[in-house]
């Protein structure tokens, strides 16, 4: 068993594209459901347009990636708008099941046999995303790594993670911006009690489709983080669960504060490498009987992904506000 | 000590889950990037020399392979990467083909090192048959999944209008029923299937059971909000799920009784003896359900507590009794429910989960909280789901229900028959 590695593996986790990805979503995800009580349950969908609208445009059509990549952001922006104006005006429980469907409309579609010829269908898209690599600072040698141990990166995967959370930060920091304004404190008024809000004279719907629309965006950022690292996109990576990971980060964080989300990110990212490698590393041990060992063999991503589900009932059982919320702060009564 | 009543109820339930043993997996030279599958049909037929070909994404032929006496074959592929897998279907015995909705040729992508296996179901071959024929057994085969997705219905509905919780876990218990019977039929003794299916009710109420007294009701008591119960029941079903795939796996498999049957001809439907019963089975048990709502006293408790708990409670009808028992039925009618789309599309780890959101749908499509819009919901997203592949491709049949569902709550917003009330 050797640690080094498995602490290796999960701080790489922690700290690469994906934690960056999931920390974006779950920023986006916290203008929705932390800041304005909307159960959005499908933030997978505008990571899927964001990521599949940049790589369609590169891919498909040609484009340039600095086309792309505000087309993808475009895309999201729009499934905010036409998913908005029909469901806004449900009943939270109903507004958390029509997101689902929504976003498995989308991934249904785009993954089809028939969308082949636009989106790749089932055999996934990939494009070159050169034009981003070409800016890239570090030296991308074939032995050039950034780190110690496992915790290292090559030069590309440098570039995408600097780019990342600087991006990660700037977002945080409008967030933070934006919610400590005039318009925040309306946010957080309708989620407490938008009977209030309304009798204020606020327009509710209209603030909860901007909220939607920011949300949907920097969510529509994660796809397009998610779209250069892997150079592409694939159906198979947008159901359902991505979207209960993001409220998984969300809730470990702390839901409604700033920084919540992209700790949120950072720990779920960790622990969830942190078993799988152990795990891992378990099943090759010696002393370990055969059976528990064959058992454990190819079976580690499906046990830490199981984890994920325990650790969200654990987590709304004895600790719902996470790490740094504040618990009055979730005593959220949908409607 | 609430807190440890809930931590054993947890652990209750793990336990139960954990005693299935698990599945031995096919052995496969492990390192070797390969696609690989077995032919067959039902449990005991296997089909040899049936042509598999592989071709890489550009379409340049990767290679080819025949079916051994075991219906298996693999095709090693030379990286990680997406391929297109082909069944020539020519090669396959007289009177078998795809069945109706597969495609003979299928996508699939491979990890470095990695044995994925390709799944062709195969089944007795479709005929070239008439628009008109083959319209009405759409019509009969949308009836009866929308018979399916309104039993697995009934629990969500009253669960959810007896305490508010709205239950996301719930296609889980679908697909556990399946898996249970499953291995009642296939692993445990090897039961008939109907047996088996007697049993699975019977261990499905009792985890209903189980999870409503050992976990719901002392969350009740801790006054949780709706958000944290529905997280709650997000993180049950991602676990429920991911213990499915440890121990029965992720490859679909049918049970080893009905599957080969003869079918017997109506008119323009051409119909298996085991989709009458389907059918019987569920229209007897909605009605007893129906029955027993409208003219029991339990129903009639149900129905109170329903509208209001608390009154219900001040006026002497036990809660928490009416809960459980909402909740044995619940459950076990979903489990049945399982082994009913089991038998109809063979058990994956997904099968409740893809049914979740029909059964939402059609709940909601009638309106939250009314037992028969629930069920003239079902009807209409099981029959949209299977007519709409008359004119579009199979694989996009799902959308069609969906798509329906944010059509319909955009015009009406209470659903079909609902009682209207302002949000937002």
């Amino acid at each position: 068993m050797d640690f080094d590695i498995i602490f290796g593996n999960a701080a790489r986790a922690a700290f690469g594209p994906e934690a960056i990805i999931l920390a974006l979503a779950a920023i986006g995800l916290n203008i929705h459901f932390g800041f304005t009580g909307l159960l959005n349950f499908g933030q997978v969908g505008f990571i899927m347009l964001g990521a599949y609208g940049t790589s369609v445009a590169v891919a498909t059509f040609g484009w340039s990636l600095w086309v792309g990549i505000p087309i993808g952001l475009f895309l999201a922006l729009a499934l905010a708008v036409a998913l908005g104006i029909p469901t806004l005006r449900l009943h939270a429980v109903m507004f958390a099941i029509v997101t689902i469907a929504a976003a498995e409309i989308i991934r249904i579609l785009i993954g089809s046999t028939d969308a082949i010829g636009l989106t790749g269908g089932p055999l996934s898209v990939s494009f070159d995303a050169g034009a981003f690599f070409d800016l890239n600072p570090y030296a991308d040698g074939p032995q050039d790594r950034y780190g110690v141990g496992t915790f290292a990166f090559t030069g590309q995967q440098m570039w995408v993670i600097t780019v990342g959370w600087v991006l990660v930060a700037l977002v945080s920091f409008g967030v933070f911006l934006i919610i400590r304004s005039p318009w925040g404190r309306v946010l957080k008024s309708i989620r407490e009690d938008q009977d209030a809000a309304r009798s204020l004279g606020k327009n509710v719907f209209s603030y909860k489709m901007q909220a939607l629309m920011i949300g949907g965006v920097i969510g529509g950022m994660a796809g397009v983080i998610d779209a250069i690292k892997t150079s592409g996109a694939d159906p198979n990576g947008f159901r359902p669960q991505v979207t209960f990971y993001t409220y998984t980060a969300l809730l470990l964080g702390g839901t409604a504060t700033y920084l919540g989300p992209v700790l949120g990110a950072i720990l779920f990212w960790f622990l969830r490498e942190w078993i799988e490698s152990f795990l891992r590393q378990l099943a090759a041990e010696a002393w370990l009987p055969g059976a528990i060992a064959d058992f454990l063999e190819g079976s580690e991503g499906i046990i830490s992904v199981g984890m994920v589900g325990l650790a969200l009932v654990l987590l709304m059982l004895f600790r719902p506000q996470g790490i740094t919320g504040n618990r009055i702060e979730m005593q959220l009564d949908a409607r | 000590m609430r807190r440890g009543k809930i931590l054993l109820g947890l652990a209750l339930g793990l336990l139960m889950v954990l005693a299935v043993p698990a599945l031995a997996q096919d052995g496969a030279d492990p390192g070797q990037t390969q696609l690989n599958g077995t032919i067959r049909f039902g449990f005991d037929q296997f089909f040899e020399g049936v042509t598999i070909t592989v071709a890489d994404s550009s379409g340049a032929e990767v290679g080819q392979a025949a079916t051994d006496a075991d219906g298996r074959w693999s095709v090693p592929v030379p990286g990680p990467g997406a391929y297109r897998v082909s069944i020539d279907t020519g090669t396959l015995p007289e009177g078998i083909g795809l069945r109706e909705g597969q495609e003979s040729v299928v996508d699939a992508a491979v990890d470095a090192g990695q044995s994925r296996a390709v799944v062709f179901a195969v089944g007795e071959a479709p005929k070239g048959t008439p628009f008109g024929e083959r319209a009405a057994q759409t019509v009969f085969n949308g009836f009866k999944f929308g018979l399916i997705i309104a039993m697995s219905a009934i629990g969500l509905s009253l669960i959810y209008g007896t305490t508010g919780l709205v239950n996301f876990a719930h296609g889980e218990l679908v697909t556990f029923g399946a898996v249970i019977a499953w291995y009642f039929n296939s692993s445990w003794g090897e039961l008939n299937l109907i047996v088996a299916a007697v049993l699975t009710v019977i261990v499905c109420g009792m985890l209903g059971a189980g999870l409503e007294s050992g976990l719901f009701r002392p969350l009740r008591t801790r006054r949780l909000g709706i958000f944290q119960l529905v997280v709650i029941t997000i993180g049950l079903s991602l676990l429920g799920r991911q213990l499915v795939q440890l121990f029965f796996g992720a490859e679909p498999l049918p049970y080893r009784d009905f599957q080969v049957q003869e079918r017997w001809e109506f008119g323009p439907w051409a119909v298996t003896p085991r989709e009458v019963a389907t059918i019987a089975v569920i229209l007897a048990a909605l009605v007893t359900v129906g029955l027993m709502l409208q003219k029991t006293r339990f129903g009639k408790a149900t129905r109170a507590v329903a509208d209001n708990a608390d009154l219900a409670a001040v006026s002497g009808i036990n809660v928490n009794r009416v809960v459980l028992i909402v909740w044995v039925m619940g459950a076990a009618l979903a489990g049945l429910g399982g082994v009913f789309q089991g038998l109809d599309a063979d058990i994956d780890p997904f099968l409740g989960f893809q049914l979740l959101l029909l059964i939402f749908a059609g709940v909601e499509l009638g309106g939250l909280g009314t037992a028969y819009g629930a069920l003239a919901g079902s009807l209409i997203i099981g029959m949209s789901t299977e007519v709409s592949t008359l004119w579009i491709s199979p694989e996009l049949k799902f959308v069609v229900p969906l798509a329906a569902l944010i059509l319909v709550l955009l015009l009406r917003p209470q659903g079909l028959f609902g009682v209207k009330a302002r949000v937002g």
